[in-house]
């Protein structure tokens, strides 16, 4: 209490008041002081530093999609192109939750509940701040639902841009490929920059395998944006600087197809499980490619849906597997000619001498017999004789004089067992059988001894020896040519879409067979002709007003044990034998060479000889049959960015 | 003759306007500090709405509201502002509890009094009612306090304080507690005890963050005021340095700042507004602005010195001292000196109560020091 009634002193007071009212004003200067201080070091010391984060804030580099290169076929019809199309397009650091977004745009139609996650990866996978495709292709009616909702979707926007287009359909769909949404994985392979502003790459086929060139360069545009990312013109009294780096348009591709030919080959073939390639075999064009059941491009254009791509990877008939490439069957009788051309070549056969075929062949001290579709047998018979009558014991009989080795060697002089090297790649290499590939091939000791049989065997296509159709249309253009092999090819140019200069790829001549001499190559020849005239397959040579050199042949499914009869009836269609049919024309001077495959066709003749007529009359006389009507512009409408390889193993 | 008559003239008008001021009880100088200052905010103002004069016209009528509120409370009799002192100190506490408690029931941050016209914040109340409680206590009792006094004092200032912090506003809280603080240390409060008092701060901040583990701090953090949540004001401040840094010596022009202008500066026209002014006028104009600033504080303290009423000295050096306060947590804040509270620029940032408050104060000053011969 007495502290509490000390006096007032007030000068006392006075003079304490007045001393911390300088140390008040002095520490506000001194504050002031360490803030001046501040506004230095940022404004000054580093100045440029902020400087360039402010202008990295406020100029994005926008991406303008260069166009993708334009495919015609050898006539200059167009194969692939350009369409305007909408499509929805997000920004995901627009977008404040990008889940909730895709739920609402499920919710609305405009993207399947199956490819949520599948859109979802995508987004994480890009550039940040680039528009990302979600959803390709919008039809009118989906437009209209987005517009009416587009308040719920900040972030998530419609745009015009260049959508490829297949104007033909399934047409060539092997040869071609198609480009899809740009995956993961995609982008992981290639340069991301460079296909910032991009919706699709090319996924397989041509489309694949000339993608740098298709692809061009991608322009870029700076903008202004705002804090959202907003593209701004001018804002307080700031304008966007319009600086561009214009990009280039991708280049065109002429490609060795011939369209009509190929729709030919296609409509001949187009309810069955086939294969066909025909070249030219001057210079390795290659004039159709086919592989049935095939599939609509425009569907991985568009983008489809999980569903859709399932279906099409469900389908027993597997349509996204490119047969002409990569199916790989027993060549069986089509590499007759090419053996007889290895017994002449290595004087183990006298074409002329007359071999006496019984129906069937057994190996000496061996009771195993090899036997002979024909049970009775060919009599006496001739080398000519043999590839006309498709003569198996006769080829038993020479493939055991050649040996294994020298088939080996010879046939691998033709192409077999390996790619082509055809420009698009994805081929089989197929199996060229030897001593040493058992070895490699089986683990088991027992498994690995190379038995005389599958010498045997060997001669007539049979046994481990499989082949892709392309391999075999190859080998028949080095037949037909007498020896010129040139690599298959599906693009003969590039063409600059500017300045339209033409940039012309050469042939590429392979080695050439070191086999026989001229009049070697004629006599197997002769006997391909006579294949067409009299032979297995005369019925489909009738009346052509050219000369056709053939040779048909089945690749066995089902073994048929000892002692029995293959009975067509009793064993189900899928169990049949492949029908083959290699051939080429004009004999004097060819134009063609062809291989056909009808998966479970049965018979070479009857099924796949007659399809190889009606190519070789499309492109040697121009003799159309009436195009097969639907099948084009059938595919749903559905634009899902489905990142979709239909490349298949 | 023309210039003597035009000097003249220019003498005339200059006796003519103190003598108008000095009627009105305004201090010339001052209000001329804070009419550059805001006339200089609204100009910012103008560009951080994107040249919206609407917007702009908005901010204007709120600062000729606290002006009239200024030239209002200056004409007040100390006595009344004395006697008035405690019932403002009830009233707001009674008005913060009732906010905390709608708070608690309504299960969410609370900081605001609907009054149909206005939302009220009692909490800016308190600025100006906790200074001039303690300086209302002090007035009568010798200096510098003895420890009793001391113990009053604390309780007058940290309820309020309390009260602000878990509505929950930490930014407004400790301005309240530095207002009662200033008045205690104007007040002549010993050596000894501002050092006890300094380390005990800084010991109980060390010791108590030091226990926290990241996660509970970032919670500690964010309970204290959701709205800056570490992220989100991260963002903001590296934002803010950027758009002060890349302004350099002249800045890049009136309207021309790309980090105002785009957005990317967040709250610009509120609490970073600092960081628009050092992006568009460069260091020279901050530079100016903080100069004005410390001109009317040091012109505050310096009237306050003259007033010979120990309660005029307090409330009007510890108005003053507060002042600055704001000015140097907000300038700080902004350019990455102390983290992110929502402190705004005095006389600058657009909106609300703290315009209002701040020349209320200064009204108040204006007041105490027309009546300084007066013993009060």
């Amino acid at each position: 209490m007495s502290t509490h009634r000390r006096i007032k002193d007030f000068w006392r007071e006075q003079r304490i008041f007045e001393q911390r009212a300088v140390a008040a004003s002095v520490i506000v200067i001194a504050l002031a002081v360490v803030l001046f201080g501040r506004l230095i070091w940022l404004q000054i010391v580093h100045y440029d530093k902020y400087t360039d984060l402010a202008q990295g804030n406020r100029i994005r580099i926008e991406p303008q999609p260069a166009p993708r290169g334009i495919i015609y076929d050898r006539n200059g019809a167009i194969l692939a192109e350009n369409k305007p199309a909408y499509q929805l397009e997000l920004i995901p650091e627009e977008v404040p939750n990008i889940d909730a977004s895709l739920r609402g745009l499920v919710d609305i139609g405009l993207i399947a509940e199956e490819d949520r996650d599948d859109v979802r990866r995508t987004i994480r996978s890009r550039r940040s701040f680039d528009s990302v495709p979600i959803r390709l292709y919008l039809t009118d009616e989906d437009m209209a639902r987005f517009a009416v909702k587009r308040h719920d979707f900040p972030g998530v926007d419609i745009r015009t841009r260049l959508a490829r287009s297949y104007p033909h359909g399934e047409l060539a769909v092997h040869a071609l490929g198609h480009v899809g949404s740009i995956s993961v994985a995609d982008l992981a392979r290639s340069d991301r920059e460079r296909y910032a502003g991009s919706s699709t790459i090319g996924k397989i086929g041509v489309e694949a395998a000339f993608e740098n060139v298709l692809r061009g360069r991608n322009g870029q545009r700076e903008i202004m944006v705002n804090a959202r990312g907003r593209s701004v013109e001018k804002v307080g009294g700031l304008k966007a600087t319009r600086n561009t780096i214009p990009g280039d348009p991708g280049g065109d591709l002429l490609l060795t197809l011939d369209l009509e030919v190929q729709r030919v080959a296609e409509d001949s073939v187009r309810d069955q499980r086939a294969a066909i390639v025909a070249l030219d075999p001057t210079n390795g064009d290659v004039l159709a490619l086919v592989s049935r059941p095939g599939f609509d491009p425009n569907m991985f254009a568009r983008g489809l849906t999980r569903v859709e791509f399932d279906t099409l990877t469900k389908n027993p008939d597997r349509p996204l597997f490119n047969r002409a490439l990569r199916g790989t069957y027993p060549p069986g009788s089509t590499i007759k000619p090419v053996v007889a051309l290895a017994g002449l070549t290595y004087g183990v056969t006298d074409p002329l001498a007359p071999h006496h075929c019984v129906g069937f062949f057994s190996l000496p001290g061996n009771r195993h017999r090899f036997r002979e579709p024909k049970p009775k047998g060919h009599g006496f018979i001739d080398l000519r004789g043999a590839i006309a009558q498709s003569c198996d014991t006769y080829f038993y009989n020479m493939s055991i004089r050649l040996g294994v080795r020298r088939l080996h060697n010879f046939l691998s002089e033709f192409g077999l067992g390996r790619p082509t090297g055809i420009d698009i790649g994805g081929e089989s290499a197929g199996i060229l059988p030897s001593p040493e590939w058992k070895q490699r091939a089986f683990r088991k000791r027992s498994d690995q001894v190379w038995f005389p049989g599958e010498t045997v065997i060997f001669g007539i296509g049979q046994g481990y020896i499989t082949s892709t159709p392309i391999q075999l249309a190859q080998m028949t253009a080095i037949l037909a040519t007498r020896g010129q092999n040139f690599q298959p090819r599906l693009v003969r140019a590039l063409r600059d879409p500017e300045t339209q200069k033409v940039t012309e790829i050469a042939p590429k001549p392979l080695p050439k067979p070191n086999a026989g001499e001229r009049k070697d190559w004629d006599r197997v020849v002769d006997g391909m002709l006579a294949v067409m005239q009299g032979g297995t397959a005369s019925r489909a040579a009738a009346d052509a007003p050219y000369t056709i050199a053939g040779k048909t042949g089945t690749a066995q499914v089902f073994t048929v044990a000892q002692n029995q009869r293959y009975n067509e009836a009793a064993i189900s269609e899928r169990l049949r034998d492949h029908a083959w049919f290699v051939a080429f024309a004009p004999v004097e001077a060819p134009k063609i060479s062809i291989a056909v495959i009808v998966e479970n066709g049965r018979s070479g003749s009857g099924t796949a000889a007659p399809i190889a007529r009606k190519i070789m009359d499309a492109y040697l006389l121009r003799k159309f049959p009436p195009p097969h009507n639907g099948g084009t512009s059938t595919s749903a409408q559905r634009g899902s960015i489905l990142d979709s390889d239909s490349s298949e193993e | 003759m023309l210039r003597e008559s035009l000097n003249s003239t220019t003498q005339r008008i200059l006796t003519r306007t103190a003598r108008l001021l000095g009627g009105l009880r305004l201090d010339g100088p001052l209000l001329a500090g804070l009419a550059a200052i805001a006339v200089y905010g609204q100009f910012v103002l103008y560009s951080t709405s994107g040249g919206d004069w609407e917007s702009a016209l908005r901010g204007s009528t709120r600062l000729a509201v606290g002006a009239v509120l200024m030239l209002a409370l200056a004409q007040l009799r100390p006595g009344f502002l004395r006697r008035l002192t405690p019932w403002l100190y009830v009233i707001g506490l009674v008005l913060l509890i009732l906010v905390d408690a709608i708070g608690y029931v309504g299960k969410g941050a609370q900081r605001w009094l609907d009054l149909g016209l206005t939302r009220f914040q009692p909490s800016e109340l308190m600025k100006l009612a906790v200074p001039m409680t303690c300086a209302w206590i002090l007035r009568e009792r010798p200096l510098p306090p003895n420890p009793r006094t001391l113990g009053l004092l604390a309780g007058v200032i940290l309820i309020p304080t309390a009260l602000t912090i878990v509505q929950p506003d930490l930014g407004t809280g400790l301005l309240i507690l530095m207002g009662g603080l200033i008045v205690v240390l104007f007040a002549g409060l010993q050596i000894g005890y501002i050092v006890a008092l300094g380390l005990g701060c800084i010991t109980a901040a060390v010791v108590g963050w030091s226990f926290l583990h990241d996660y509970q701090r970032q919670r500690v953090l964010t309970f204290l005021d959701p709205q800056t949540d570490p992220l989100g004001s991260g963002y903001h401040i590296i934002q803010s340095i950027i758009a002060i840094g890349s302004g350099g010596i002249f800045g890049k022009g009136y309207l021309q700042g790309s980090q105002s202008q785009l957005e990317f500066l967040p709250e610009r026209t509120t609490d970073f507004v600092f960081a628009v002014i050092g992006e568009e006028f460069g260091l020279l104009g901050a530079l100016v602005l903080i100069g004005l600033y410390v001109f009317v504080v040091l012109r505050a303290i310096f009237l306050a010195s003259q007033m010979r009423d120990t309660f005029a000295r307090l409330l009007a050096s510890s108005l003053a001292a507060t002042f600055f306060v704001y000015v140097f947590i907000n300038a700080s804040m902004v350019s990455g000196l102390l983290p992110v509270v929502g402190v705004p620029l005095p006389l600058v940032s657009y909106g609300g109560t703290s315009m209002v408050t701040l020349l209320a104060g200064f009204g108040m000053l204006m007041s105490l020091h027309a009546n300084r011969k007066l013993a009060a």
